[in-house]
C-alpha cells in the first residue's frame, strides 16, 4: 500500500476549538456519508429498544392475559388499573411491526450500513449526491415525529395492523378513537418512503458511477451487490406504496372511496362513500411490501457473505451464482406478492399462479445457502463474534426459508394463514436472520467505524444468549401455528381450541424477556467500546475489501491514497502472496511466473 | 445441535408427550379435502425436515472439521464449481415445482370446485354468514330454501350443520374484513365487504367446535368467537324446526302470561 497519497485528510476528531456552526455542519446536518450512516445507526438502534419493549407488551398479554403489568403497568394504563386493554393490544402489535420494519430493519440496512459502506467498499470519497443523502436521513425525522405523536392519542398508537387493511384502517367508526393515530401513522410511513426513495436513487448512482479504477461490477463485494439490488427494488416498488398510502390517506380524510365498497354498515352507521375495493389495497400494499421483505434480507445476505468468506479465510464459493441468485430473488420478488393473499378473496386461480412463482423463489435462496456451505468447506474457520452471528444467520435462514414452503403451498396455507406459523416464519427470517446479521455486521465493521474493537468475550456471551432465547421464543411459534393459534388476538384462550397453549406461551414470554435483557450486554459493550475499546489499525480482521485499506475511522474523503483495484474482494489463501489475505489494492506480483494460473476446465 | 433440537421439538409435539399434549394439528373432523391438507402438511414437514437435518449436519460437520484451531489442511483456494451449482439448482427446482403442481388438485377442491347437485348446478348454500364487529350473524333460508325473505331463521354465533353432507356456506361481511376460520375443518376464508364468497366442506363427526375470526377486525377481534354444532341430519332438521318455532313466537306474539 505504498501508493502515493493524493491529499491528506487529517481533520482530526477533537472538537476543541470547533465553532457551533462547524459542529452542526460536521455532526448534525452533515454531508459526509459516514456521519449520516452513523446517524442512521444510532437512531435505528434507539428505535430497536422501543420495538423490543413493544414486543414484550404483546408477550406479557399472551402469557398473563388481563393481569396487571408489573412495574410499568400502573404508569401506562392507569385507567385500566394496570392491564393492557384490547385496544392497546392492537396498538402494540401494529407499532411493534411498524417500528421494527420501517424504523429499524430497513433504515439500519440501507441507511446505516448502506451509507457507511457503499462509498468505502467501492473506493469512492463520498456518495454521488451528498445533499440528497443528508435529506434521506432528515426525512426520517418527520416520520419519527409523526409516529411518535401517534402514541399521544388514545388508544395510544395506530391499531390497524402494520398492513393497515381497509376498511378497518379507513372508516373512522370502525376503530373508535383511532382518528389521529391512524392518520399520523399513514403520513409517517409515507415519509419513510420518501427517505428510502432518496437513498435508493443515491445508492444506484453511486454504485454505477463512482467505483474506483479497476472496480468492475463483478469485483464488487456481495454487500454492495445486496445494497445495489435493494436500491433497485426500492426504486421500483416504493412509488406504489407511496401512492397507495396517499389514496388511503385521502380515503380517511377527504372522503374519496378507493378502498371502500358500497353498502358498508360500520357500527350501525353508513359511510358516505363507496364504489371501491378493499382487496385493491392489499394488492398495492403487498406489491411494495413483498419486495420489502427482500429489501430487509438481501443486504444482510451480502454482509453475511463477506463475513463468512473473511473468517473462513477462503474465496467465496460461486461468486457469480450468488450475484445471479440475488438478482433472481429480486426479479421473482416482484411477482410473488399474491402469496400474502391466498385466502383474502383473491381469485383462487390466481392463487395457483402465485403458488408456482413463490415456490420458485425458494430456489435462489437455496442456492445461496449451498454456496455459503461451500464457502466454509475447506476453509480455516475462525469463530469470532461476527462469524458466530453470520453462521447463525445461515442456520436460522434455513429454518425461515423452509418454513416458507409450508405457506407457499396454498392448501396448507388455508390452515396456517394468519396463525403463529407465519409469525414464526418471518421472525426466523427477520430477527434470527436479518437482526443476527446486523449484530454480526456491527461487530465486524465497528473497528472501521470507531477505530476500536468491541469486546469479543462480551460479544460471545451476547451471541450465545441471544441465540438460545430467540429459538426458545420463535421455534415454539411453529408448534402454536400447527395448532392453528391465530395471531393478533388479545386473548386467544377464550377459544376452547387454544386454551391449553397458555403454558407454552408463558415459556416463550420468559425467553423473550431473556432475549431483550441480553441486549443490555450488547448496549453496554457497544457504548463502552466506542470510548474504551482496544484501538486497532486499518485492517484488524485481515480482510481484502477496500474499506479496510482506509484509516480507522476514515477521515473526510475516506482514502488517503487513490485506491486502484486489481481483483475481487475474496482472494483469501491465494498462492500468489504469502499472507492468507490479498487486498484488492495490492498489485499482483511483478514476476509473471508467480502469478496463479487457474487449472484448465 | 440446533437442527436436532428442532426436530426433537416437533417429534415431541407430534407424539404428545408431557407437557405438550395436543400441541399439534387439532382434531380433524373434515372430509377428504381437510385430510388432504393435513397430509400435505405432514409431507412438506417430512421433506423440509430431511433437508433441514441434512444441511444442518453438513453445516456443523464443516464447522467442526474446518475449525481453524483444529484443521491442519491448507485452505482450499477454490472459487466454486459450475457443475455443482447446476446440480443444486436443478434438484431443488424440480422438487419445488413438483410440490407446487402436486397440490393444485387439493387447492382446486377446496376453493374452486364447488359441490354440485345433479346436472352441474352448484349446490345452494345451507346458510348465509355475515361477519360483523364482533359477531357472526347466521341466516338459514327456511322452508322455501330462498335466502332473504320472511321465513329465514336467524342466529348469532351459533351455526348448526348436518354431518356427512357437502355443506356450502355463503359468507359475507357487513363492515370490515374478517376471516371465517374453522380450525377443525381446515377451512379459512377472509370475508370482504362488498363480496359474496362460498366455502364448502364435509363434517364427519358430531360435536361442538370453534369458529375463529382470523383477520384483524378491530379492538374486539379476540372475542369474535362463534361455535359450530355438527349434528346428524335428523337432529339438525329438528333443531332448525325448533329454532323456527322459537323465532315465530318471539317475533310475533309475546309468550303467554305477559
Amino acid at each position: 500500500m505504498s501508493t502515493t497519497a493524493i491529499q491528506p485528510h487529517d481533520h482530526g476528531h477533537g472538537a476543541q476549538g470547533m465553532s457551533v456552526g462547524d459542529f452542526v455542519r460536521t455532526y448534525v446536518f452533515s454531508l459526509d456519508h459516514k456521519i449520516i450512516g452513523l446517524q442512521f445507526l444510532f437512531s435505528t438502534l434507539l428505535w430497536f429498544i422501543v420495538g423490543g419493549l413493544l414486543a414484550l407488551g404483546i408477550r406479557w398479554q399472551l402469557a398473563y392475559p388481563w393481569s396487571d403489568m408489573p412495574v410499568i403497568g400502573r404508569m401506562l394504563f392507569s385507567a385500566e388499573g394496570g392491564q393492557i386493554s384490547p385496544e392497546f393490544y392492537t396498538t402494540l402489535f401494529t407499532m411493534h411491526a411498524t417500528v421494527m420494519i420501517f424504523f429499524v430493519i430497513i433504515p439500519i440496512l440501507a441507511g446505516a450500513f448502506g451509507n457507511y459502506l457503499i462509498p468505502l467498499m467501492i473506493g469512492a470519497d463520498d456518495m454521488a449526491f451528498p445533499t440528497l443523502n443528508m435529506l434521506s436521513y432528515w426525512f426520517m425525522w418527520p416520520a419519527f415525529f409523526l409516529i411518535g405523536m401517534s402514541f399521544l392519542w388514545p388508544p395510544y398508537g395506530a391499531g390497524g395492523g402494520w398492513t393497515s387493511y381497509p376498511p378497518l384502517s379507513v372508516v373512522w367508526d370502525a376503530a373508535p378513537g383511532s382518528h389521529w393515530p391512524q392518520t399520523l401513522w399513514l403520513m409517517g410511513v409515507t415519509c419513510v418512503g420518501v427517505s428510502s426513495m432518496l437513498g435508493s436513487v443515491n445508492y444506484m448512482t453511486t454504485i454505477i458511477q463512482m467505483r474506483a479504477p479497476g472496480m468492475t461490477m463483478f469485483r464488487l463485494p456481495m454487500t454492495i451487490w445486496g445494497m445495489f439490488i435493494t436500491a433497485i427494488l426500492q426504486a421500483f416498488a416504493l412509488p406504489v406504496l407511496t401512492a397507495a398510502g396517499f389514496m388511503q390517506l385521502t380515503d380517511r380524510t377527504l372522503g374519496t372511496g378507493f378502498f371502500l365498497p358500497d353498502g358498508l354498515v360500520v357500527n350501525n352507521s353508513l359511510p358516505a362513500t363507496g364504489g371501491g375495493q378493499p382487496i385493491l389495497w392489499q394488492h398495492l400494499f403487498w406489491f411494495y411490501s413483498h419486495p420489502a421483505v427482500y429489501i430487509m434480507i438481501l443486504p444482510a445476505m451480502g454482509m453475511v457473505s463477506d463475513i463468512i468468506s473473511c473468517f473462513s479465510r477462503k474465496p467465496i464459493f460461486g461468486y457469480k451464482p450468488m450475484v445471479y441468485a440475488i438478482s433472481g430473488i429480486a426479479g421473482l420478488g416482484f411477482i410473488v406478492w399474491g402469496h400474502h393473499m391466498f385466502v383474502s378473496g383473491m381469485n383462487p386461480f390466481l392463487g395457483m399462479t402465485f403458488m408456482v412463482s413463490t415456490m420458485m423463489i425458494a430456489l435462489p435462496s437455496a442456492v445461496k445457502v449451498f454456496n455459503w456451505l461451500g464457502t466454509i468447506w475447506g476453509g480455516k474457520v475462525q469463530f469470532t463474534t461476527p462469524m458466530l452471528f453470520a453462521l447463525s444467520f445461515v442456520s436460522m435462514f434455513i429454518i425461515g426459508g423452509l418454513s416458507g414452503i409450508f405457506m407457499a403451498a396454498t392448501p396448507v396455507d388455508i390452515f396456517i394463514h394468519d396463525t403463529y406459523f407465519i409469525v414464526a416464519h418471518f421472525h426466523y427470517v427477520l430477527f434470527a436472520g436479518t437482526a443476527m446479521a446486523v449484530f454480526g455486521s456491527i461487530y465486524f465493521w465497528f473497528p472501521k467505524m470507531f477505530g476500536r474493537m468491541m469486546d469479543e468475550n462480551l460479544g460471545k456471551v451476547h451471541f450465545f444468549l441471544t441465540f438460545l432465547f430467540l429459538n426458545g421464543t420463535f421455534f415454539t411459534m411453529h408448534i402454536l401455528g400447527a395448532v392453528g393459534f391465530p395471531r393478533r388476538l388479545a386473548d386467544p384462550y377464550d377459544y376452547e381450541t387454544f386454551r391449553h397453549l397458555l403454558p407454552m406461551n408463558r415459556f416463550m414470554t420468559w425467553c423473550a424477556i431473556g432475549m431483550v435483557a441480553t441486549q443490555v450486554i450488547f448496549a453496554f459493550n457497544f457504548i463502552r467500546s466506542i470510548f474504551f475499546g482496544q484501538i486497532v489499525g486499518r485492517n484488524p480482521w485481515g480482510a481484502n475489501s477496500l474499506e479496510w485499506m482506509a484509516p480507522s475511522p476514515p477521515g473526510h474523503g475516506n482514502f488517503d491514497f487513490q485506491p486502484i483495484v486489481y481483483r475481487g474482494p475474496y482472494e483469501y489463501g491465494s498462492p500468489e502472496v504469502d499472507t492468507d489475505f490479498y487486498p484488492q489494492t495490492q498489485p499482483p506480483p511483478a514476476d509473471p511466473a508467480k502469478r496463479f494460473k487457474p487449472p484448465a476446465h | 445441535m440446533v437442527p436436532v433440537l428442532g426436530v426433537l421439538c416437533f417429534v415431541w409435539a407430534m407424539a404428545g408427550f408431557w407437557p405438550m399434549q395436543n400441541h399439534w394439528l387439532p382434531a380433524n373432523i373434515g372430509g377428504a379435502d381437510a385430510h388432504a391438507i393435513d397430509n400435505l402438511f405432514i409431507f412438506i414437514l417430512g421433506l423440509t425436515g430431511v433437508i433441514f437435518v441434512g444441511t444442518g449436519l453438513v453445516f456443523f460437520w464443516f464447522l467442526w472439521k474446518y475449525d481453524a484451531a483444529v484443521t491442519t489442511e491448507p485452505v482450499k483456494y477454490f472459487h466454486g464449481s459450475h457443475q455443482l451449482e447446476v446440480i443444486w439448482s436443478i434438484i431443488p427446482a424440480a422438487a419445488l415445482l413438483f410440490i407446487a403442481i402436486f397440490q393444485m388438485t387439493v387447492w382446486a377442491n377446496a376453493k374452486i370446485k364447488r359441490p354440485t347437485i345433479g346436472d352441474n348446478i352448484p349446490k345452494p348454500p345451507l346458510a348465509e354468514i355475515t361477519g360483523r364487529q364482533f359477531e357472526w350473524r347466521i341466516r338459514y333460508p327456511g322452508k322455501d330454501g330462498v335466502l332473504g325473505n320472511e321465513d329465514d331463521i336467524l342466529k348469532v354465533n351459533d351455526l348448526h350443520l348436518p354431518m356427512n353432507e357437502d355443506v356450502v356456506l355463503l359468507i359475507k361481511s357487513q363492515d370490515v374484513l374478517h376471516s371465517f376460520f374453522l380450525p377443525h375443518l381446515r377451512v379459512k376464508q377472509d370475508v370482504v365487504p362488498g363480496m359474496q364468497q362460498f366455502v364448502w366442506f364435509q363434517a364427519k363427526k358430531t360435536g361442538t367446535y370453534d369458529i375463529v375470526c382470523a383477520e384483524l377486525c378491530g379492538w374486539g377481534h379476540y372475542k369474535m368467537r362463534g361455535r359450530i354444532v355438527v349434528q346428524s341430519r335428523a337432529e339438525f332438521d329438528k333443531w332448525l324446526e325448533q329454532s323456527w318455532q322459537e323465532q315465530e313466537v318471539s317475533s310475533f306474539a309475546p309468550p303467554a302470561g305477559e
